[in-house]
């Protein structure tokens, strides 16, 4: 294993992390169209929180599958082709959420825009809870052959650590993005995203604990890395913490730090636990490593170098958008 | 291989490839130059202050709005095509097919999403210029993803700068700048760049015309037809013109594909004539009923009176030799032929036929409204671009048969070993619904902001309603 190859193992993972940070609460917000807004007002003002940087974070998205492939082909492969049927639903629901937008404000009837505003909805739901399952199988050893093909059964891919996985990624999200609501809008839905976060943080304390529990019995987190998986468990519990005391404080910017801390750190286990292996067999000797699965030294140089000129730039400008939408979306009638 | 119905893995991940990559590429060359028309309707309002080509600008911003919405969903899709449908392909290719992708996504994808939201949303921020500026970073943006993702592609047609990896068969890096210096590149860059600007100019001229028969905003329309006609006959040359390198160049580098392009199975006699059209008999390796141009091909391929040009027969006995006779090397000879009859077709159809709405519209006596079959003709050439880019793709995507990476790689070697027939169908089905649904809905809300026209809805604002006589003031 060279210097290189753990240094794009790590780019992976941030990579990840500012997708599950910024798109992260863009999902939460899509979510939040139907499980917090009671009207088609407040769900216009939900959807101007996110209008202009949607496009920009899902981006995120695109550069880590683009990195993965051009860092680790022999993982792309693998982890895509296995996962055939999970990774075309949260494309499935990309595709549906991604044109949602722009034909909601194209929709002349009531019914037309309601049509759209479900595609939001739903594109929202299905890629974190796919993503949260995906994440969580590649965890568990599956039945791979020598040549790093996976053969996921469906009980690799559903079962009980699969499921909470997801349902504990969609809540993350969902929970950052009412934090994000809070940090974007004035009126009743700001109180009211507070409120939800306030019950919905015991809820994330009670499946962190579960989760924690499913990680020890399904994987070799514990047995591998006891010392760090423990200590990012605890890490993400702090998450939660700083996610809550920022809503009972009303402190807005410090519960949107804890809940895109929460969803980082749930990253950075996964990788955590996963090194230096990248996806884990049931034969040990089938497991795809690091040390294998790169792409030459000459690639990952020349990426590299490509990485550090153009990503401070794109983070420039990507940061500055941010910077001129900074203001509040206020109810509709109080502009 | 698995099975269902009769079709393979391969055939239906096949099938899936052209299915997805056709329709996403209805989208990407119209928003790359629509975002070139919008950027200059935009500058021309910075520059002369004249409201109507801001009116114009965020009028044709809304349909380019539209295709850049489809352009990008269905992007996603090929990005995880790769690994989820070609896995032994994206293991082979990895070393080199990854990076441009990669580096595609962090200068390209970022800039265009980013100044996309920039520019829509800010139009009381900027002052004009600045604003203008957005929209330009946007095209930038859009016409850098094309290099990256070509240069991906051409080094599937034309490999350069790599060497197999002995121990593990695989395609490694050994020089970058060899693959972005591709001369396939540099040949098949400005080809589909141009293409884009073709599609879109047309798009805006063809649109504008189905107005201006309808006595609509005549003015305004006939300003904006006549600046897509200026784009749309410029870049038109320029496709043409670069699509004769690129042809001579494939005459050497891809001798099959260009034979089957002219139906030519005997090598041809000195000087060659030129079929315009011919019946192609497969099975005998035969053509009958053709109607020749003489010398023209000559002409075409060296750009001299004389010369013969290999048939398909010679350059499979070549290849074979090189290859191994366990291949078959024709490809689909019929496509090729008549994709490249109507591509080149509508590429010099286009070239005159704007020449002409130009000449009758001009300043100085302007007869276009007179000439009602000429804007009959101008609204139906809107959808001619369209097929001539799908035909383009034809051509160099089926004439590469059997490889997938030229001369190293074959098509059937770079399949998924792990996907089943039943899921490749599913997900053929399913695909195929929903792009008949994005097509028709984006058509539909396309057609829709021509009817409103420039003096309807021009912001996007995602709902907000601005009008406050709209229904959804009076709501609640």
């Amino acid at each position: 294993m060279s210097g290189l190859q753990i240094l794009w193992f790590l780019l992976l993972a941030v990579l990840f992390i500012g997708f599950f940070f910024l798109e992260g609460f863009d999902y939460g917000v899509g979510m939040a169209t139907r499980l917090l807004a009671h009207n088609e007002d407040e769900r216009t003002q939900l959807v101007a929180t996110i209008g202009p940087h949607w496009d920009g974070n899902e981006v995120w998205l695109i550069t880590a599958g683009g990195a993965m492939f051009a860092s680790y082909p022999l993982w792309y492969a693998s982890l895509f082709s296995g996962f055939y049927i999970l990774f075309f639903l949260v494309l499935f629901g990309l595709i549906i959420r991604g044109v949602s937008f722009e034909f909601a404000a194209h929709a002349e009837s009531a019914r037309g825009r309601s049509i759209w505003r479900w595609a939001l909805f739903c594109g929202s739901l299905i890629p974190p809870f796919i993503l949260g399952m995906i994440f969580t199988a590649i965890i568990q050893p599956l039945p791979i052959d020598a040549q790093g093909n996976v053969f996921a059964t469906l009980g690799n891919q559903i079962n009980l650590l699969t499921i909470v996985g997801g349902v504990a990624v969609t809540l993350m999200c969902f929970m950052h993005g009412l934090n994000f609501i809070r940090l974007k809008t004035t009126g009743p839905l700001r109180a009211r995203a507070r409120q939800y976060n306030q019950v919905l943080s015991w809820v994330l304390y009670a499946g962190e604990v579960v989760f924690a529990l499913l990680v020890f019995f399904f994987t070799d987190f514990f047995a591998k890395r006891p010392i760090s998986t423990t200590l990012i468990i605890l890490l993400i519990v702090c998450a939660a913490v700083i996610q809550h005391y920022g809503v009972l404080k009303d402190k807005e910017l410090v519960s949107f730090i804890g809940s895109g801390m929460g969803l980082a750190l749930v990253v950075g286990l996964i990788f955590n636990g996963l090194f230096p292996r990248v996806m884990i067999a049931q034969n040990a000797a089938h497991s795809i490593m690091i040390a294998d699965a790169s792409a030459s030294p000459l690639t990952l140089e020349i990426m590299t170098g490509v990485t550090c000129v153009l990503l401070p730039i794109a983070l420039a400008y990507f940061i500055w958008s941010y910077v001129v939408f900074h203001k509040r979306i206020a109810p509709k009638g109080n502009a | 291989m698995a099975m269902i119905a009769g079709l393979s893995v391969l055939s239906l991940a096949r099938f899936q490839f052209a299915m997805t990559t056709v329709f996403h590429f209805f989208f990407v060359p119209f928003s790359i130059g629509m975002a070139l028309v919008t950027a200059i309707m935009e500058t021309r309002y910075v520059r002369t202050k004249n409201e109507m080509y801001k009116k114009m600008t965020k009028f044709w911003g809304r349909i380019f709005l539209l295709s850049f919405a489809v352009g990008v969903v269905t992007g996603i899709i090929q990005e995880f095509q790769f690994g989820m449908n070609w896995s032994n392909y994206s293991r082979f290719m990895g070393d080199i097919f990854g990076a441009p992708l990669a580096i595609e996504a962090l200068l390209a994808f970022f800039m265009e999403s980013t100044f996309i939201g920039l520019w829509m949303f800010t139009w009381d921020r900027f002052k004009p210029a600045a604003h203008a500026a957005l929209i330009w970073f946007v095209w930038l943006g859009t016409t850098l993803s094309a290099i990256w993702i070509l240069s991906a592609n051409s080094f599937m047609q034309h490999p350069t700068g790599f060497a197999i990896n002995q121990a593990t068969g695989r395609v490694k890096l050994v020089n970058f700048m060899a693959v972005i210096s591709n001369p396939q590149l540099w040949v098949e860059f400005p080809h589909v760049v141009f293409g884009a600007f073709v599609t879109a100019a047309f798009a805006v001229s063809g649109m504008s015309a189905w107005r201006i028969l309808k006595h609509d905003h005549v003015e305004f329309y006939k300003k904006s037809m006549r600046i897509g006609l200026t784009i749309g006959l410029v870049a038109s040359i320029g496709v043409v013109a670069v699509g004769d390198l690129q042809t001579r160049f494939m005459m050497n580098d891809q001798p099959m594909k260009f034979a089957a392009t002219e139906g030519i199975y005997k090598d041809t006699k000195d000087p060659a004539p030129w079929a315009v059209v011919e019946l192609i008999d497969t099975k005998n390796h035969t053509v009958k009923d053709n109607v020749d141009v003489p010398y023209l091909l000559s002409l075409l391929s060296y750009h001299k009176m004389s010369g013969s040009v290999k048939g398909m027969d010679t350059v499979n006995k070549e290849l074979e030799k090189k290859y191994g006779a366990n291949k078959n090397y024709y490809v689909p000879v019929k496509t090729l032929f008549w994709s490249f009859r109507v591509m080149a077709g509508i590429g010099t159809g286009l070239i005159i036929g704007a020449a002409a709405v130009l000449w009758f519209s001009r300043k100085k006596k302007d007869t276009i409204e007179n000439k009602r079959w000429l804007l009959y003709l101008t609204g139906l050439a809107l959808w001619l671009p369209f097929i001539a880019n799908t035909a383009g793709w034809f051509i160099t995507e089926l004439g590469r048969y059997p490889w997938v990476v030229y001369g190293l790689y074959t098509i059937a070697d770079a399949v998924s070993p792990t996907t089943t027939a039943g899921e490749l169908l599913f997900t053929n089905i399913v695909y195929f619904l929903i792009f008949s649904l994005l097509g028709g809905v984006m058509i539909y809300y396309s057609h829709r902001v021509l009817v409103k026209g420039p003096d309807g809805p021009l912001d996007t604002d995602y709902g907000v309603a601005k009008d406050p006589f709209a229904k959804e003031a009076f709501a609640k």
